[in-house]
């Protein structure tokens, strides 16, 4: 079957998302956002910014927790880890861009738990793709999707800070 | 086959392989370990100062030469780094019986060691072991060079970087002053090595001509014998320890005298710029290169090298335990 090859309004997507997560943090006294960089973590500025919560923003990279480490070797452009705000009782809204194996979703997870123990943490994509290789499930996500397995969905981001999303084909995989 | 002896420490895709010295490292992998340290800097403030990166890899600290303070940072960066870390004390082992080192070498890999961080009174100790690891075929057991003789301490003039950068950003307009014992410093060796691949535009060794090594200025090096002539307009300087226990030999009159020509105090410090750094490698001897109201006052960052040691320390085995062979 050929692919459709449509693109997708990141911005809509991000709404959609924006929505969810306010819903579902309605009530919540403890709240806070961490990025996984780096689509996650533009992201994650995005939503800590209309919802309210930048002083309650970090990030991540999972770089020092993946489990790839011994094939692949340390990623090349490894990104600073900050948490400013304390980790222990929080309820963390985990933002990633897409959702793929689960395997950084994984790593992300074993990061938050060296910083302290959060209440709990909710799981934030822009899109799922499906492929899941670990059990995770998202609690908040933009759009549901299939793609080939020689294809990624990638996030960009241009000067204005408005978001595009692209299917792209090659042989990369995404954690 | 000739490059593998030129630079036993890069592997055939030219991805760092040992860190055996900074001379003729290449400037992008320099920046890689130093913006790889950066990442690694918040993990000591965290309630859990580890990551799982090295998670079941064996490290060795075989240190034929004594170093409190460089094997308990090694130690420390690869505990940080969940690896196991096992410290031989060469003196009291087998090498004292009359293993030869390649030996002992061969018996640490049949352990399975993943990596070997060496220091050795010798110049050329950890090549020797990197070659010979490279020649039995063991491509994925890494070697460190902790400081081999007087030639080369290539993660001290990685940290040295790491802290330069830190407080001064640009490597490109900077002027770097190492004073002292240059003759006898495999740190200073380092430190000209990574300031002039950084593109330091002006490195300056300051020093009585007989800690001078000489071939100085064909390292892109100028060279002062008057201390107040050389740290004028200064950005960065580096004191040397005066190592006492490698003088054989009357090169300086005493300690004293050494003070009263070459010692940091806070008048000769007024003549570099406003907002100088001083750096010293560690352990210091007030009073001698150094006067205590510098080494305690705002400009020192002597401490602050110590915490970006272990950072760098954790990016140069972690990115050498992740290479492939």
């Amino acid at each position: 079957m050929p692919t459709t090859n449509i693109d997708f309004d990141a911005e809509a997507l991000y709404r959609t998302l924006l929505e969810q997560v306010r819903t579902g943090l309605a009530g919540v006294t403890d709240a806070a956002i961490v990025g996984i960089h780096s689509g996650g973590a533009w992201l994650a500025e995005r939503l800590a910014g209309d919802l309210d919560l930048k002083d309650r923003l970090g990030f991540i990279d999972v770089s020092f927790y993946r489990d790839d480490y011994a094939k692949k070797g340390l990623h090349p452009d490894v990104k600073p880890t900050h948490i400013g705000f304390n980790v222990d009782g929080a309820t963390i809204v985990l933002v990633d861009d897409v959702l793929y194996t689960g395997r950084t979703t994984r790593a992300a997870i074993n990061v938050l738990f060296d910083y302290g123990r959060p209440q709990c943490i909710r799981l934030a994509a822009l899109a799922d793709r499906g492929g899941r290789e670990l059990p995770v499930a998202p609690d908040f996500v933009g759009v549901r999707t299939t793609l080939q397995s020689g294809q990624s969905l990638s996030l960009a981001r241009d000067g204005a800070g408005q978001l595009s999303l692209t299917i792209e084909d090659d042989n990369a995989e995404t954690a | 086959m000739p490059k593998l002896h030129n630079h036993p420490q890069l592997n055939k895709n030219g991805e760092l392989q040992h860190l055996l010295t900074i001379e003729g490292l290449p400037k992008a992998i320099i920046h890689h370990i130093l913006d790889t340290a950066q990442s690694f800097v918040g993990i000591s403030d965290r309630e859990v100062k580890k990551v799982p990166l090295m998670r079941g890899k064996s490290v060795f600290n075989l240190f034929f030469e004594n170093s409190t303070r460089t094997r308990t940072t090694f130690e420390i960066a690869s505990k940080r780094l969940s690896a196991d870390v096992i410290n031989l004390n060469i003196q009291a082992s087998s090498t004292s019986k009359g293993e030869s080192l390649l030996d002992t070498i061969d018996n640490l890999a049949a352990m399975h060691a993943d990596m070997f961080v060496v220091r050795h009174a010798q110049s050329g100790a950890p090549y020797l072991i990197a070659q010979h690891l490279n020649r039995m075929g063991q491509n994925d057991i890494h070697v460190v060079n902790a400081g081999d003789g007087r030639h080369a301490h290539p993660t001290q003039g990685l940290l040295d970087m790491y802290t330069i950068r830190h407080y001064k950003q640009d490597f490109t307009k900077l002027r770097v002053a190492i004073v002292g014992d240059i003759l006898h410093s495999r740190v200073a060796r380092s430190d000209i090595h990574a300031l002039t691949t950084l593109g330091v535009p002006e490195v300056r060794a300051i020093g009585p001509q007989t800690l001078l090594p000489s071939g100085l200025e064909h390292m892109g090096v100028r060279v002062f014998n008057n201390i107040e002539e050389g740290l004028k307009d200064v950005d960065v300087i580096i004191t040397l320890r005066l190592q006492n226990e490698r003088m054989s030999g009357a090169l300086l009159p005493s300690a004293q005298e050494y003070f009263k020509s070459y010692g940091l105090t806070p008048e000769r410090l007024a003549l570099a710029k406003p907002d100088a750094i001083v750096m010293h490698p560690g352990p210091m001897n007030r009073g001698v290169e150094i006067d205590s109201a510098v080494a305690d006052g705002k400009q020192a960052v002597i401490l602050p090298q110590v915490t970006f040691g272990i950072a760098v320390r954790m990016a140069v085995m972690s990115i050498l335990a992740g290479g492939r062979a």
